[in-house]
Parts: C-alpha cells; sequence; structure tokens
C-alpha cells in the first residue's frame, strides 16, 4: 500500500510528462532532420542535422529581429495587462459598489466576439490614426483577449484571500493602498504570476492582428514570420523549418518560466508567509 | 462608505474598461452596423462591382441560417462539449499531480507548459503532420485511419489536438488555486479520518471550484469561437470540422462582409446565451459575493 | 464605459466619411507584396533594378505563404484603401474579381511587349476585354510516370485514360510493383480538386465554363471527366488515401513507388531527382502531357500575375517595375534562379534551360494547350462549389448526376448575378 502511494504522484508525473511531450518529441526530432528526409518515421534522426535552424536564422528571415519584436509586444502587453487587470480584479473583488456584476459581464463578454471579426473595423481606425506598422498597433488590440482573461483571474484569486489579513493591516496604521502592496500582493503572488504567464503565453502566440496590423518586416513578430516561410517552389511548405521555429519560440518562454518559478517561490519563502 | 468606494472603483477599473471599449466595443459596434447592410454584390454594365453599402434590414441573418449553418453549429457546440468536458478533468488532475509532487515540480510545470506555448498555426502544422494518411499517428496506432479527410476520424483529431494544448491551461489555474488553500484544511480532514477521494471530494474541489469555474469559463469562450486548429488540420469547408468561426471567415474571404459580420454576431449572442447560463448554473461564485452571502 | 462608446461612435463616424483616394500616376519608391522566393532570386533581381533606379527603389514585402492568406492580406489592404503595397501578386483566377472590383488597375497593353506570353495565361489576365495583370509565373499538371516499370512491362508512356489502365495492369503484374496503385492526382477539398476536376473535364473534350463564363456542365463530356476521377477510386486504381493528398503528399506517394502515374506541376521534377539519397525514384522517371479521353489531356492553368494596386500613388513606377520582372532578360534570369515556371515561349527554347529543366519541351506543350479556370467575378464560390459537389461524389454521397446538375445551376447563377 505504502509503495503504491509512493509510487503514484511519480507515475502520475510520467504521464503528464509523456502527454505534453510525445507531440512535442516528434516536433524536436522533424525539426532536426534534413528537407529530403523529412518523410521519415524513424524515432530519432539520422544524419542529425541543424540544417532547419540555420534555415530558420538565415539572412532572409530575419528571424531574430522578429524575435526580439515579439518580445516588445508580448512584454508590453503582459505588463500593461497584468498592471490594468490586478487594479480592475482588486475593485471587482474588494469594493462595494453597484454595477458590479454589470461590469464583471461586460468584462467578459468582450472575450466572446470572434477574433476574426475584430481585425477589419480595427485596421479600418488604425489606418485612419496612423497606426500602421507600429508597435502599439498590436499591444493594444492584443489587450482585447488578454485583459478579460486578467481581470477575472486576478478577481478570482483576491476574493479568495482572507479579509482578514487586510483588516489587520489597515488596523496597523496601513492604508488602503498600502494594505494592498504589503499584504494582499504577496500573498496573491501566486496567482498573479500565474496571470502573467498566460498573458505572456497568449500574447506571444497572437498572429492574427499582427498579421493585420504590420507589413514592415522590421516589425512583424516571430508567428508572422513563420507563416512567410517558403519552400524550393508555391507547394513544398518548409516543414522542417517551421517546426525548427517552433521549437525557438517555445523553449525561451519554458525556460524562462523555470527561472522565473524559482525566483518567485524564493521570494514567496523569504516573504514569510505562514 | 459606499459612494467612496464607487468612486475608487471607478478610477481603478476606467483604464481597463477605455481599452476594452476601445478595442471590443468599437468593432462590435461596426459589426453590428455592417451586418445589417450588405455590399459589393453587383455589377454595372461595364463589369465592375457597385460600391456602398446597402441597408438590407435583417436578410443577413435570414440567410444566414441554412444547412450549412446548423452544421457549423452543431460543430460547434459539439467541439465545445467534448473538449472542455475533456480538459477540465484532465487539467484538474495534472493540477494535482503538481501540487503533490514536491521535487521536479518545476520541472513538470515547465513541460505542461509546451503544448500551451507552441503558437497555434505551428501546432495546427504538427498535428496534420501527425495525422497523415502515412503519418505517425496510424503507424503508433497501427490504423488506416483518413484522419484529415471529411468524417469522424477528423473530428477526433481536433478532439486530440485542441485537449492537448489547452489542457495545461486549466492545469495551470486550477494549480494556482490550490496553492491558495491552507494545508492545515487537508489535514484536519485527514486526521477526522476522510479518504482521499472524500477529501478530493469534499473539501479540495470545492475550495478550488471558482480558479477551476473561470478556466472552464475561458476555455467555453474560446472554444465556442475554435477556428485555427480545424482550418490548419483538417481544411476549410469539410463539414465534419467546420465551425462557426470558419464560416465567417470564409463570407469575409469572398469579401461579404454583411454576411460574414451577421455570423459572428448569431455566435456572439450564442456565446452570451452559453456564458449566462453556465454562470448561472454554476458559478454563483464567480459573481456573487460567497463570502459576505456566508457571514 | 459611456466614454468609450462616445470614441467609438466618433471613431465610427469617421471611418464611414473615408474618401476615395484620387488616381495618382507618381513615381518613387514602391513597395512590392509578393510570395517570399525560397531560392533568393526575387530579391536578387530587385536589387538589380534598385541599382539601377535609386530613386525609385523597391522594397519586398513578403505575403503569408499559404493562399488563403495572402487573399486575406491583400482583401484588408483593398478594404482599408491602404497604399502599403504598389506592386501585389495575384493567383490568376483572381483577376476577374480584382478588376471588378478596382482594386487593380488596367494596364495599357502597348506598354508590357504582350507577345511574348503564353496566350492562355495571358487571356486570363483580361477582364472584359482588358488587361489587368501580368502573367509573372504560370504552370500546367504534367504526368509523371516510373520510366522503370513501365520499360520493363514493355510499355510506353500513355496518351489516354484506357492506355494508361492497360498500362497499369502491365505494371501492377510485375513483382516491383507489388502493392502499388495506378495513379494518383490531388483530390483533397481545396483548390487543387477544382485544377483536377476541371482537367478530367477539359481532357474529356469538355469545358467548365466557355469563354463567356457560362458553365458547360449538363454536357456528356462533363460526365466523362468526373467518371474518370469516380472509377479511378472505386476500382482501386486510384489510392483510397488520394483522397487526403494535395501537392506534397501526392509527391510523397510517387515518390515512395505508391503509385506508377502522378499528375503533379513541375516543381517536384526538382525534388524527385535529387540525388541526395532522399528520392527513391531519381533517375527513374518520366515526364509527359497529361492523358485525356480519346487523346492527349488538356491540364489547367496555374500561376501567378503581377498588378498595380487601384491605391498605390506610384503608378508609373510600378507599372515600370511589372515591365522590368516581365520582360524576357529578367525572366532568363529568373529560370536560371529558380524553378518557376515563366511566361514568356522564349525561355522555353533557351538551349542552357533545357538542359537545367530536362520537362521544359512538355511544359511548354501542356502551358500552350491548357485552360484557364472559369473566369468569373465570383471565381471563390465557383470553386467552392466545385469541391463541394466533386468532393462529395468522390465520398459516394452523391451521384456524378446530380452534382453535376447542382454544379450547373450554380455556376449559371454565379455568373450572371455577381
Amino acid at each position: 500500500m505504502s509503495v503504491v502511494r509512493r509510487l503514484a504522484p511519480l507515475l502520475g508525473v510520467a504521464v503528464i510528462l509523456v502527454y505534453c511531450l510525445a507531440p512535442f518529441y516528434w516536433m524536436v526530432v522533424s525539426s532536426f532532420r534534413r528537407t529530403s528526409d523529412i518523410f521519415d518515421l524513424s524515432v530519432l534522426p539520422s544524419p542529425w542535422s541543424w540544417e532547419n535552424y540555420a534555415a530558420v536564422f538565415s539572412g532572409q528571415n530575419q528571424f531574430t529581429r522578429a524575435l526580439l519584436n515579439s518580445l516588445v509586444v508580448a512584454g508590453v502587453t503582459t505588463v500593461v495587462t497584468v498592471l490594468l487587470g490586478t487594479l480592475a480584479g482588486y475593485a471587482l473583488a474588494r469594493l462595494d459598489f453597484r454595477f458590479k456584476n454589470i461590469v464583471l459581464a461586460v468584462v467578459i463578454a468582450t472575450s466572446m466576439f470572434p477574433a476574426i471579426s475584430l481585425v477589419v473595423p480595427l485596421l479600418k481606425l488604425f489606418t485612419d490614426i496612423g497606426w500602421i506598422d507600429t508597435y502599439q498597433a498590436m499591444i493594444v488590440p492584443s489587450m482585447s483577449f488578454a485583459l478579460p482573461l486578467a481581470v477575472w483571474n486576478l478577481t478570482t484569486f483576491f476574493r479568495q484571500l482572507p479579509v482578514e489579513l487586510e483588516e489587520a493591516a489597515t488596523v496597523d496604521g496601513c492604508t488602503r493602498g498600502q494594505a494592498f502592496r504589503k499584504v494582499i500582493l504577496p500573498i496573491a503572488l501566486p496567482g498573479v504570476f500565474t496571470t502573467t504567464i498566460i498573458v505572456f503565453v497568449v500574447a506571444w502566440n497572437e498572429f492574427v492582428i499582427a498579421l493585420s496590423m504590420v507589413s514592415r518586416p522590421e516589425t512583424q513578430t516571430a508567428t508572422v514570420r513563420i507563416s512567410q516561410f517558403a519552400g524550393f517552389a508555391g507547394y513544398d511548405s518548409p516543414f522542417g523549418t517551421q517546426m525548427a521555429a517552433g521549437v525557438v519560440v517555445t523553449v525561451p518562454l519554458v525556460i524562462a518560466v523555470l527561472l522565473f518559478q524559482r525566483w518567485i517561490i524564493s521570494g514567496l519563502t523569504s516573504g514569510g508567509v505562514k | 462608505m459606499r459612494a467612496r468606494a464607487g468612486r475608487t472603483a471607478a478610477l481603478l477599473l476606467s483604464p481597463s474598461l477605455l481599452v476594452l471599449g476601445l478595442v471590443v466595443g468599437y468593432p462590435l459596434l461596426a459589426a453590428f452596423r455592417e451586418s445589417l447592410h450588405r455590399s459589393g454584390d453587383e455589377l454595372d454594365a461595364d463589369g465592375f462591382v457597385v460600391t456602398g453599402d446597402r441597408f438590407v434590414g435583417l436578410d443577413n441573418y435570414a440567410d444566414a441560417l441554412g444547412s450549412r449553418f446548423w452544421t457549423a453549429f452543431g460543430n460547434t457546440s459539439f467541439f465545445t462539449v467534448t473538449t472542455v468536458a475533456i480538459e477540465v478533468v484532465i487539467g484538474t488532475a495534472m493540477a494535482l499531480v503538481m501540487h503533490r509532487v514536491i521535487r521536479g515540480r518545476g520541472l513538470v510545470r515547465a513541460s505542461i507548459l509546451v503544448p500551451w506555448a507552441i503558437p497555434t498555426a505551428v501546432s495546427g502544422l504538427l498535428w496534420r503532420w501527425i495525422f497523415q494518411s502515412d503519418g505517425v499517428a496510424n503507424q503508433v496506432l497501427a490504423t488506416n485511419l483518413l484522419w484529415t479527410s471529411d468524417g469522424w476520424a477528423a473530428r477526433i483529431a481536433v478532439i486530440i489536438a485542441d485537449t492537448w494544448k489547452t489542457a495545461p491551461f486549466v492545469g495551470l489555474l486550477v494549480l494556482a488555486g490550490l496553492q491558495l488553500i491552507p494545508h492545515e484544511v487537508n489535514e484536519a480532514a485527514r486526521l477526522d479520518g476522510a479518504s482521499a477521494w472524500q477529501r478530493f471530494w469534499r473539501v479540495t474541489l470545492p475550495l478550488v471550484k471558482p480558479a477551476l469555474l473561470v478556466a472552464a469559463l475561458f476555455r467555453l469562450l474560446d472554444a465556442l469561437r475554435m477556428f485555427d486548429l480545424p482550418f490548419v488540420l483538417v481544411g476549410a469547408q469539410k463539414g465534419s470540422v467546420e465551425t462557426l468561426s470558419m464560416l465567417a471567415w470564409s463570407e469575409a474571404n469572398q469579401v461579404r462582409y454583411g454576411p460574414a459580420a451577421a455570423y459572428s454576431v448569431i455566435l456572439f449572442l450564442y456565446v452570451v446565451v452559453i456564458a449566462f447560463v453556465f454562470v448561472r448554473l454554476l458559478g454563483t461564485d464567480l459573481l456573487g459575493d460567497k463570502r459576505k452571502a456566508s457571514a | 464605459m459611456k466614454r468609450a462608446l462616445a470614441l467609438g461612435i466618433a471613431a465610427l463616424v469617421l471611418a464611414g466619411c473615408g474618401t476615395s483616394t484620387p488616381e495618382a500616376d507618381g513615381r518613387g519608391p514602391i513597395t512590392f507584396a509578393t510570395i517570399k522566393d525560397g531560392t533568393g532570386t526575387v530579391p536578387k533581381l530587385v536589387a538589380a533594378w534598385n541599382a539601377k533606379h535609386p530613386d525609385q527603389t523597391v522594397r519586398i514585402v513578403d505575403l503569408p505563404e499559404a493562399a488563403d492568406g495572402q487573399r486575406q492580406q491583400l482583401i484588408q489592404q483593398a478594404q482599408t484603401k491602404s497604399d502599403t503595397y504598389d506592386v501585389i501578386t495575384i493567383d490568376l483566377p483572381w483577376n476577374a474579381e480584382f478588376a471588378a472590383r478596382r482594386w487593380i488597375t488596367e494596364l495599357p497593353r502597348d506598354q508590357f511587349d504582350v507577345d511574348g506570353f503564353f496566350a492562355a495565361p495571358l487571356k486570363g489576365s483580361e477582364y472584359r476585354g482588358k488587361l489587368f495583370s501580368i502573367p509573372h509565373f504560370t504552370g500546367a499538371g504534367m504526368l509523371y510516370y516510373r520510366s522503370d516499370l513501365l520499360a520493363k512491362a514493355g510499355v510506353t508512356p500513355p496518351k489516354t485514360w484506357a492506355e494508361m489502365k492497360a498500362a497499369c495492369a502491365k505494371v501492377l503484374a510485375l513483382p516491383e510493383a507489388a502493392g502499388a496503385s495506378c495513379y494518383a492526382g490531388q483530390f483533397d477539398k481545396y483548390e487543387g480538386l477544382t485544377v483536377n476536376f476541371s482537367e478530367a473535364v477539359s481532357s474529356a473534350g469538355g469545358e467548365v465554363t466557355d469563354d463567356a463564363g457560362k458553365p458547360k456542365l449538363d454536357t456528356p463530356a462533363a460526365k466523362t471527366g468526373l467518371d474518370f476521377l469516380t472509377t479511378g477510386f472505386r476500382d482501386g486504381s486510384v489510392p483510397s488515401d488520394a483522397i487526403t493528398y494535395k501537392e506534397e503528399e501526392g509527391r510523397r506517394a510517387f515518390q515512395q513507388g505508391k503509385v506508377i502515374f502522378h499528375r503533379n506541376w513541375a516543381y517536384i521534377h526538382a525534388l524527385m531527382n535529387a540525388t541526395d539519397g532522399s528520392s527513391a525514384v531519381q533517375g527513374k522517371f518520366g515526364v509527359t502531357v497529361i492523358p485525356g479521353a480519346s487523346g492527349p489531356g488538356v491540364s489547367t492553368l496555374g500561376g501567378n500575375n503581377l498588378a498595380v494596386s487601384a491605391f498605390s500613388k506610384k503608378q508609373d513606377t510600378a507599372r515600370e517595375f511589372i515591365k522590368y520582372l516581365t520582360n524576357v532578360d529578367t525572366q532568363r534570369e529568373h529560370a536560371k534562379g529558380s524553378a518557376y515556371p515563366m511566361t514568356r515561349t522564349a525561355i522555353y527554347q533557351d538551349p542552357e534551360l533545357r538542359a537545367k529543366y530536362p520537362y521544359l519541351p512538355v511544359l511548354h506543350d501542356a502551358i500552350t494547350s491548357a485552360r484557364p479556370r472559369p473566369t468569373l467575378v465570383r471565381y471563390g464560390d465557383a470553386s467552392s462549389a466545385i469541391q463541394e459537389q466533386v468532393y462529395a461524389v468522390l465520398g459516394g454521397t452523391t451521384t456524378a448526376e446530380q452534382a453535376l446538375s447542382t454544379l450547373q445551376q450554380q455556376l449559371t447563377e454565379f455568373a450572371q448575378g455577381s
């Protein structure tokens, strides 16, 4: 019984790892095959080849620049969204005012319109105000799907925290703002952190808006670049190169989360939450 | 007191509402207007398309409700129900495992991010590759299914690819919810002699319910608007996987913005109804202030 | 929220009042929106132009690689009357629609040395008798066959469908061809199905639409053409998974020896002849004109055209640049760098290029006899309807007669109403 008990979580981990990583494994393996043996079904590429990665970063594709653009767009979107979302989430969770449920409903209703139908009106608007080919033309619309997610998430987390903590802080002489910064935010950190990851991932992967709002290669993001990779002729899309680019945009994200997580967890334990 | 709270709330909420009004409110109004108009469907004597919008009232809506619409409506509903249900179960299981594992938690957490961090267009291609008639799926399963042709196999392929990609989203949110539960609560239940299943069902689940419901709600909204995955994996215009978003896209791609907007508005209203029902049935924790009610 | 609403409404009004762009024949730096060239030849040609025209430089903007994505980009730019693109690349069948919507401007025929082009792509670039775009690349389906197996079975490349079936019967009896099927084209539900269907109809002596755009699908020839595709699936001469084939899946099947005959474009020739061990059929295949019902078949034209965006403010430069990109010398240079089939007949006589691309004579004949896809303003709807009906027939959910009569009716409507 105790053996089962000890092994069960390990088994669970193994299942999760296989579930999540098996298709990704296929992506990595495909990215290391040569274009000429991309159709192989062998478990490991033979021979291994960097050809696809070289193609991703070849001068023609300007992929480094595109990665940088993605970082700027997703980064700014995330910071602004989490900031606005935290303010709104706190208000919705902790303040007592009329129309609260209506605000929550309106916020989530904005997530109900098909994204593809947002593009044309916004494109017209941004053309009129000269925003085409700018970062903000990608950042502001990206908030259309990131913000509702952040607001709802954070509202839920703030609401779950015990009210007593905040009251105790106010009794100790903190203002409401201080109580929020010094007491609520540290405990809510797992929630804020998760929201940050989620917002960053969705912003990093955004494609339709970035494709429409920007046509200059200098401002295009990585996902748009991937869609433009071309093969030898019109019909042979360079599958290996696309997979390599997929690995390139995925792996840094995962590493960043790993690093941040360390930092957050250590921050949490040293913060003395009991 | 309440008035002051109201002012603070207005201050804290206005930036978010302003942004949403600009990037969603305005396009939404534009689409409503567009859906009552038609343009570019007549030629003049020289063969040029007559420009300018024509007001057609609800004609676009009336014309939209054909058999193709109902097929897409059925597909959209079917995909939503199946994928969200599967994702909630898998995601919760993932979160529970991650929560219990001490060593290697970071690794597990990073790896569940992988499916979700891959750009949808790339993962669509990856799954198309995997599901090709001579692809690795048929080899591993020792089957000979035509996953990407029009039929049941295509639906299953879409469900597999979608749950793979988005179950981690549910997992992450539920995990964050689990982390908020004080350890003592579970410990107390254990001391009371509750079995693992009872502890999960009676203690853990009610406490993560808000996080789980938010995750499920957003998955629901996304699944109802599903577009890229069936489009890239199986292809446009295939009756067994065509969704309402794909229908709107295909009208827009033929430069019929009026009918496209009508489809979008119908889909929007459908999502509103579903979300409303969802929140009413399950989500008293989401909107009502439970704490206050119980106090 | 109120403020946001007010802002939104203000913006709505503003957008509604947009004025139309005035006709502008200016010169200056321009933008060329095109599909990325994997071989890097187009950037080289553009650099050569830029060196000669320092005050009218051309900047390349890449469109998405998938045709749907290209179309979406171009439509959006036109909807917003944006002058972001000056010269655009369109699929040949979009010419009529883009012209009718006034998204591209008429090109004066006398400026473009039109005599040297293949007749069919040039005809397809007209709308109501006027030229609106210039053929840049073209293409026609060809029949690839396993020359090694055909020689062994003692048969010659077929000219008709019956000959192809007879040849298959002999070849498939060989031990080397065990498990193979006879033939495959592109039968997934996408643009390629429209191409394969209209090829089958044309090769049976019919046509999908006549020169005036009237559908001709209630003819025996149309039935014969469609039957060629369906009987292939029914009697097993076409492998059942060909219902999922696009260009690349088909090439792979042929390359792996799963089919003896394969209909595809010119680009697969070089890939299948690769000597790095990736192609199992390297040196073992030949290419000929596609077969037909009672003689050589008629292929459907592929290809891309260049057009000047109606919203460009530098139309003179744009036209000059198209002239440059499609003149004989540039096309010859282009052909040396990439295998895209050019649109001027002279290229196909060049001895150096014939040595490099041995299929050029066959391709020349195929393009000469090829037919463009239906020239309709509502081409997109027509193609969708064709895919819908033909795919249903191949899948066995409707009959050929039913499908053709539905199509005849639908295409008639698309041709009139537009």
